[in-house]
């Protein structure tokens, strides 16, 4: 690692042994004040959003937001197609067909909601992202396996480096490395 | 001693499992080399897709005439194999959603694996209804773009809500799929050791890093998406119902048919995902993760939903008395007794009789005999379709035009050619995805919940139950 001074440090990460151990480790790291922080496993560990004080995610209004859009894009469209543009007489049957227009309606608002939970769930987490410098870390790549980590990052107001290392020793952490910008 | 006895309820994964372990077993699949006995068994699966294509091409050549349809019977197969490849992919949303609303932790061993059949089995689905319209270079006619006739959809044909069904219904369920697979997209970019396997798993990984904000709006996503593909799943089906139920033909015009179609849609598409399920793990050893408890469980369903089904049967047969109408009771005396009394019994056997043995535990946990009754049921379901639409359509209101159908050969060839679509598929993603949803098993094992460790030393300290004993009464 000769060329570490040339690089910026991104911040310091441990690794703790089992879920339990790294739930116990974000409520300290959250004791000790830091905010930019992040912790990371292999599946989503009960009760760590307490732990780590994660608000309420954003994700209901956005799919709430595309649920409105579908059912009144539905509508308008079948109102546009059928009553505005083209009328058709269809066996006497109203113009504007408002029971015959529920299973599309219903259709379009499920669609739209889907859109908005799946891409808003990716908008919310900042993905696609293929480049981190977690990733330049081979012992990382335990994460999506059997690893549980915490990074406190180097742009955190309280961030010192030694503190945080001191911190992470005193919440028994297995291993502990920096993370440098590429 | 008391005389209740506590069972608990039995390990969801089987064996001396870890983390690691339970990661190695799926991915391997997917990164070490291809077996030989796969490319064995896609020979066949690309031949019979092959046979799909050329009566494809043929239809499209020759026009819809190259089918068995007549006169009074003017849906055949097409629609019989639509409904019966759609309702097969019903299981696997209800085992995503429904079963992930109501807490059901064991349908994770095989969530990932239904809900890739639910895909496939859309997609053989789909075929259908495309190529059965005869010209198929006019198709988007049903879909709302502008055309040459400056017309618009006839939005009060159930066969338009159709389009609009199964067509959300795929990609709601692939992007279910896709949600479901990016953290185990990102486990194999960190397992694979060669470039092709680890930028290819990247770039659909997305970067997923396994953080913990990420996965609180991960699983905030996945939670609405279960509850918006439950009514979704329910209103497909039952839109599909609609395609007969809406129109007025005798035995179809009835208000049973949304319900007794979504019952008869989980019926089949369980028995599918055990017929898969069973030789999977018997081929890729994950005997530990799908275990026969799973397959126990998967029975009690087709049981349940199986009576469900004869229910429905016996329900139509008394409202078509009930109602008086005349044509309601020749219909289904028809059907029983008729020219095509054959296939209702077939379906009567498959559908409502042998499901029943699953009443017995020592069945329901015996693999053969689950296998047998799996596909016995999908002969049954497909019989069902085949009767609902044949028997009312050949003997409709007047004898006069009564005609008895017979498919062709390339009916035949162009259903059995859907099995090779399917397969193809199928044997693709065993290959390239892994087959077993890694996270979410992860997450319901023991060693997944910090509760299960203890507060001071932060070792593993399994889970035991207290079993209340009952107070001893003095004599």
């Amino acid at each position: 690692m000769s060329t570490t001074e040339s690089k910026n440090l991104y911040g310091i990460l441990a690794e703790f042994k089992n879920p339990k151990a790294l739930v116990d480790a974000s409520a300290k790291v959250v004791e000790a004040g830091y905010d930019k922080f992040d912790t990371y496993t292999p599946f989503p560990v009960h009760g760590i959003d307490k732990a780590m004080n994660l608000p309420k995610s954003k994700l209901g209004y956005i799919v709430f937001g595309h649920a409105l859009l579908g059912f009144s894009g539905a509508i308008a469209m079948m109102y546009f197609m059928s009553v505005i543009d083209y009328q058709i007489n269809i066996s006497g049957k109203p113009f504007f067909n408002a029971p015959a227009w529920v299973p599309i309606t219903f259709e379009l608002t499920v669609l739209l909601s889907a859109f908005g939970a799946v891409f808003g769930m990716f908008f919310l987490n900042g993905l696609p992202k293929l480049s981190n410098p977690l990733f330049e870390v081979e012992r990382f790549k335990k994460a999506t396996d059997d690893g549980f980590f915490v990074c406190i990052e180097a742009k955190d107001s309280k961030f010192q480096a030694d503190l945080v290392r001191q911190l992470f020793e005193e919440a028994g952490a297995t291993h502990i490395e920096e993370v440098y910008e590429q | 001693m008391s005389k209740y006895e506590y069972i608990p309820e039995p390990a969801l994964v089987k064996g001396n499992h870890d983390f690691a372990s339970i990661t190695k077993l799926v991915t391997d699949v997917n990164l070490r080399p291809t077996p030989r006995n796969w490319y064995l068994a896609m020979l066949p699966a690309n031949a019979l897709l092959g046979l799909l294509l050329v009566s494809i091409g043929y239809l499209i050549w020759e026009g819809t005439g190259v089918w068995g349809l007549n006169n009074p019977v003017g849906w055949g197969w097409a629609i019989i194999n639509f409904v019966w490849w759609v309702g097969i992919g019903h299981a696997g949303t209800l085992i995503s959603a429904i079963l992930f609303l109501f807490r059901q932790d064991w349908r994770t061993a095989i969530n990932r694996f239904a809900e890739a059949m639910t895909i496939f089995a859309v997609m053989c689905a789909g075929v259908f209804p495309a190529i059965h319209v005869g010209r198929i270079w006019v198709i988007y006619w049903v879909f709302p773009v502008p055309n040459q006739m400056a017309m618009w959809p006839n939005f009060n044909s159930p066969l338009l809500w159709d389009v609009f069904a199964v067509s959300t219904y795929f990609t709601v369920s692939l992007l279910f799929w896709y949600v479901g697979l990016v953290p185990d997209l990102a486990t194999l970019r960190d397992k694979a050791t060669d470039k092709i396997r680890k930028v290819a798993y990247g770039l659909f990984a997305l970067g997923w890093t396994g953080s913990s904000r990420a996965w609180w709006n991960y699983e905030k996503a996945y939670m609405i998406l279960a509850g918006l593909a439950t009514p979704l799943v329910l209103s497909v089906h039952t839109i599909v119902s609609f395609d007969f139920a809406v129109s007025m033909i005798p035995g179809w015009h009835t208000t049973i048919f949304p319900p007794y179609f979504v019952a008869g849609a989980i019926f089949s598409g369980f028995a599918m995902v055990l017929t898969l399920m069973i030789v999977a793990r018997k081929i890729y050893g994950m005997k530990d993760i799908m275990t026969d408890d799973h397959m126990e469980k998967m029975n009690i369903i087709i049981m349940v939903t199986g009576s469900m089904v004869g229910f429905a049967y016996m329900m139509e047969f008394f409202i078509a008395w009930y109602s008086g109408v005349e044509y309601e009771k020749a219909i289904f005396m028809l059907r029983a007794t008729g020219p095509y009394a054959w296939a209702y019994w077939i379906m009567m056997f498959c559908n409502v009789i042998s499901p029943q043995v699953f009443w017995f535990k020592k069945l329901r946990r015996s693999v053969g005999f689950t296998f047998f009754i799996s596909i016995v049921v999908n002969i049954g379901m497909w019989f069902e379709r085949f009767v609902i639409t044949v028997t009312s359509l050949s003997t409709d209101y007047l004898p006069s035009s009564w005609d008895y159908y017979s498919p062709t050969a390339w009916d035949v060839l162009t259903y059995v050619g859907t099995f090779g679509l399917f397969f193809t598929m199928f044997l693709l993603f065993l290959r390239f995805l892994p087959m077993i949803a890694i996270a979410e098993v992860k997450l319901v094992m023991p060693q997944g919940d910090p509760h299960n460790y203890d507060d001071e030393t932060q070792e593993y300290h399994p889970h035991v139950e207290e079993v209340p004993q009952p107070k001893a009464v003095k004599a």
